[in-house]
């Protein structure tokens, strides 16, 4: 007993002898930085900026491949998807978002970078502008989903009195929210670098370029919302009233303007190579001095910030990992691209007859199409990373009857033949056959042509383009279209088309309000502008009505804004078997629709604005609901 | 020592048997349901569109408690004994709401005590009356006729009628084979409409098909629909 007694002693004088030495509690900690620390010194705050970069919004994205497509512009070729053709439209809360915890945190930054008087005062300005574009940026996001927010410009603090009504903010004006982001963007563009070379980080023409889009934005919200009264509130939180679209449409152009001018730098319409669908796509891939793209969402190799977009979309066929092919672009886009004769035009399929076209090349069908289809889809016949892809539905028989397999490159016997062979590509189509080109046709934008981007263990560093010089010129052109001057209207969309071989230019007459619709259909396909564009002209209910597309009304109206688009259509090649005569190896075409394929989208009036959750209006009475919901 | 550690088991079961009973609510079983109605008649309506909402005060925060309303404009909710506030959302269903006084507006106000059905009056702009469906050789036809209820002010056109046919039970403007329709502009007279529809053929074969007819009312979101008709081919 006597020697445990020893131990408390010991303990005692161990504590006592740690306790005399202060400098013990007052080591600094090592896995954390003090304020003084990080505002002290310029490197620090950038990685602070970092995060916030990190955190901003977009509708699509290359990390995530679902949201770049959507709304029929493409089929899912992945079975956990299917669901996405077989229900009838969306859900109210679609869309929403409500992040005031990054509003707080961006306002927090612009608190302190203001106090940090430690750093030079050209640095401090720029992080404070660029924090400002980020916060703009997100105002933007939010109105353009939920309509007017509450417009939350300090860190707001609670003082635990037990009653919370001085942080209840009500919701602003939609309008008031757009004049915010552009009056930021106006604000913030003197301390912001010239430098066509800076991508990542926000530069004058990235600020340009928002106040063009927002601008733009609520300029279109005021001259068409009229078509839909039913989508306003009294107090002006969703719709702006109709006498403002000019004021915004001048506002639009005027900075576009700035921007094209080249006052912001020198940008320009990527044309580095010949080949003008090749052209197309590298925009999105090429980060060697590419003059189009303004601001993107960057990524590195080997640097754990990557994403596996090429991974979930390549073509399946001797992909490098046994995935790919998810996003398969419809018929209803392809056959939106126009001929080079600026005309529209069904993909033909049959002559006037109704019989079917032969053609020797698979490629035959997509000859003399405006290059951005093949520069946006990966048409059968064409290659990728130096393999064509292998895409045919089967053989056709003299008689009209179908051989075809339901595997990935099936063989069987051919009639008059003895040895079995290969009778669908090993791309598909084949009907409910995931990760393959169910639709006939694979994505190209986006698709990452260096080796190794298709592998889970490298992935790509491809860049997520979000403001780009092609788009700031279509903006102008409908700005300028809106405010009656049609002649730089045309001039400023023949820029875009011309580059997409369309060198017939239209003339000021021919620019409508359907040609302007169509012309951002496709030039920014899968970019995430076509839900937002369908949403401020108000045509996205008469686009998606909920009547499912008949075989007959495909290829009807190309050219029309509000042509439905409910269902994706599938254009499925078949070879022609039938020894002896002409026609032999030839191809034909199919429209089909595919089994899989069974709702028709509707557009409610209630997802023009997404819900606003239950738990925010309950924790802020003040928040008025949005209309039909 | 030994016994004393028999305990901590027995106490454990006995906590955990507590628990259960304190814990546990039981599950909601009074239902609520009725129909759409204009004057006692029932308002056919697209399946999983038109939705009543249900709030129940009392508890805090709130949320509505959805009860989508059925092809044949009824609807139904399983709930507990309560207070609830019924009530459509605004601009919902191809109909006007009733407004009975200032304070109440157009709400309903339940008082729910076991099961128990409630009729929701509405003022729809339209309605379907008689529609005759005749169906053989592939055909599927409609005759009917048009009431405009809403003729004051807060009239509206109608923007089209459409003939739906589908295989089953369930038609609707996505769910169908077959469509007909005559827009508004067209139609003369309210009273002699009539539509006449080709059914392609059926895999799997079968001799009848389920047929009903939709009206759109400009700036309506919802249609109104007769009721569903099985027809022999």
């Amino acid at each position: 007993m006597k020697k445990i007694l020893y131990i408390p002693v010991f303990l005692m004088l161990l504590l006592s002898w740690g306790c005399n030495d202060d400098e013990f509690l007052n080591r600094p900690p090592t896995n954390i930085l003090t304020e003084e620390q990080v505002w002290g010194d310029e490197g620090q705050v950038l990685s602070v900026l970092g995060n916030l970069y990190n955190r901003y919004y977009d509708i699509g994205s290359v990390k995530d491949w679902p949201s770049l497509s959507g709304f029929n512009e493409a089929f899912f070729s992945n079975a956990g998807s299917y669901g996405d053709f077989q229900n009838s439209g969306w859900a109210n809360n679609s869309w929403a978002t409500w992040d005031y915890g990054y509003i707080r945190e961006i306002n927090l930054f612009i608190q302190k970078c203001t106090a940090a008087d430690k750093l030079t005062p050209a640095v401090r300005d720029r992080f404070l502008a660029e924090a400002k574009f980020l916060r703009a940026s997100y105002y933007f996001e939010l109105v353009k989903r939920m309509g007017g927010v509450p417009l939350i410009l300090e860190p707001m603090t609670y003082d635990f009195s037990g009653d919370p009504t001085y942080l209840q903010h009500p919701r602003a004006k939609e309008s008031e929210i757009y004049d915010f982001v552009i009056k930021e963007a106006e604000e913030i563009k003197a301390s912001l670098p010239v430098n066509v070379g800076e991508k990542s980080r926000v530069t004058q023409a990235a600020a340009l370029a928002m106040q063009v889009r927002a601008a733009l934005y609520a300029g279109s919200i005021a001259k068409y919302g009229v078509n839909t009264p039913q989508v306003a509130l009294s107090g002006g939180e969703v719709g702006i009233p109709a006498n403002l679209a000019t004021g915004y449409y001048t506002k639009a152009l005027s900075a576009a303007k700035e921007l094209i001018s080249g006052k912001a730098g020198a940008y320009a319409l990527y044309t580095k190579k010949p080949d003008l669908s090749e052209n197309f796509a590298s925009i999105f891939y090429d980060k060697a001095n590419n003059p189009e793209v303004i601001f993107a969402e960057d990524f590195k190799l080997q640097s754990g910030k990557v994403h596996g977009f090429t991974i979930s979309n390549q073509p399946r066929y001797g992909a490098e990992e046994e995935e790919g092919g998810r996003i398969n672009p419809s018929l209803n886009l392809v056959e939106a691209f126009e001929k080079l004769d600026n005309t529209f035009a069904p993909i033909p399929t049959t002559n006037a007859a109704g019989e079917p076209i032969y053609y020797n090349e698979q490629t035959d069908i997509f000859a003399g199409r405006d290059a951005r289809l093949a520069g946006t889809v990966m048409l059968p016949g064409t290659a990728f990373k130096g393999r064509t892809v292998d895409i045919w539905a089967g053989y056709q028989l003299a008689n009209g009857s179908i051989i075809s397999g339901d595997d990935r490159g099936a063989q069987k016997t051919l009639p008059g033949k003895t040895v079995p062979e290969q009778v669908v590509g090993f791309d598909g189509p084949i009907d409910g056959f995931e990760f393959t080109a169910q639709s006939g046709f694979y994505l190209r934008k986006y698709l990452d042509p260096v080796v190794g981007s298709g592998q889970r263990g490298v992935q790509s560093e491809m860049w997520f383009v979000r403001y780009r010089y092609a788009e700031v010129l279509l903006n102008a052109a409908e700005a300028a279209f809106e405010l009656g001057q049609v002649a730089d209207a045309a001039k400023y969309m023949n820029e875009v088309r011309a580059r997409a071989g369309l060198v017939t230019p239209l003339t000021a007459a021919q620019i409508t309000f359907d040609r302007i619709v169509h012309e951002r259909r496709v030039e920014l396909a899968f970019e995430g502008h076509y839900l937002y564009d369908m949403k401020r002209w108000r045509i996205a209910h008469l686009i998606m009505d909920g009547n499912a597309i008949s075989a007959g009304e495909i290829s009807k109206d190309l050219g029309k804004a509000t042509k439905r688009n409910t269902q994706p259509w599938a254009l499925w090649s078949y070879k022609v078997y039938a020894p002896g005569t002409a026609n032999n190896g030839k191809w034909i075409y199919k429209p089909v629709k595919l089994s899989r394929v069974t709702g028709a989208d509707r557009f409610q009036l209630g997802n023009y604005y997404s819900y606003i959750g239950d738990d925010i209006v309950n924790n802020n009475p003040k928040i008025v609901r949005n209309p039909n919901h | 020592m030994k016994t004393r550690f028999h305990f901590i088991p027995i106490l454990a079961i006995m906590i955990l048997f507590a628990s259960c009973e304190k814990d546990n609510y039981p599950a909601p079983k009074s239902v609520l349901s009725g129909q759409i109605v204009y004057n006692g008649e029932p308002i056919g309506v697209e399946y999983n569109q038109v939705r009543l909402q249900l709030w129940q005060p009392g508890f805090g925060k709130l949320a509505a408690i959805d009860a989508q309303v059925a092809q044949d404009g009824s609807y139904s909710a399983m709930l507990f004994n309560g207070n609830y506030k019924m009530v459509f959302p605004k601009g919902r269903g191809p109909f006007k709401t009733l407004e009975k006084d200032a304070t109440a507006k157009d709400t309903l106000f339940v008082k729910l005590e076991g099961n128990q059905t409630v009729d929701v009056e509405v003022m729809p702009y339209y309605m379907i009356r008689t529609p005759q469906f005749n169906g053989g050789e592939s055909k599927v036809s409609v005759a009917l006729k048009l009431e405009k209820i809403i003729k004051d002010v807060n009239a509206k056109d109608v923007e089209r009628v459409t003939l739906y046919v589908n295989k089953t039970e369930f038609v609707s403007r996505s769910t169908n084979i077959a469509t007909a329709e005559i827009p508004g502009g067209d139609i003369k007279d309210l009273n002699a409409i009539s539509l006449t529809t080709n059914v392609p053929a059926l895999m799997p074969t079968q001799n009848y098909v389920f047929a009903r007819v939709g009206v759109k009312i400009k700036d309506v979101e919802d249609m109104v629909f007769s009721p569903v008709q099985k027809v022999q081919l």
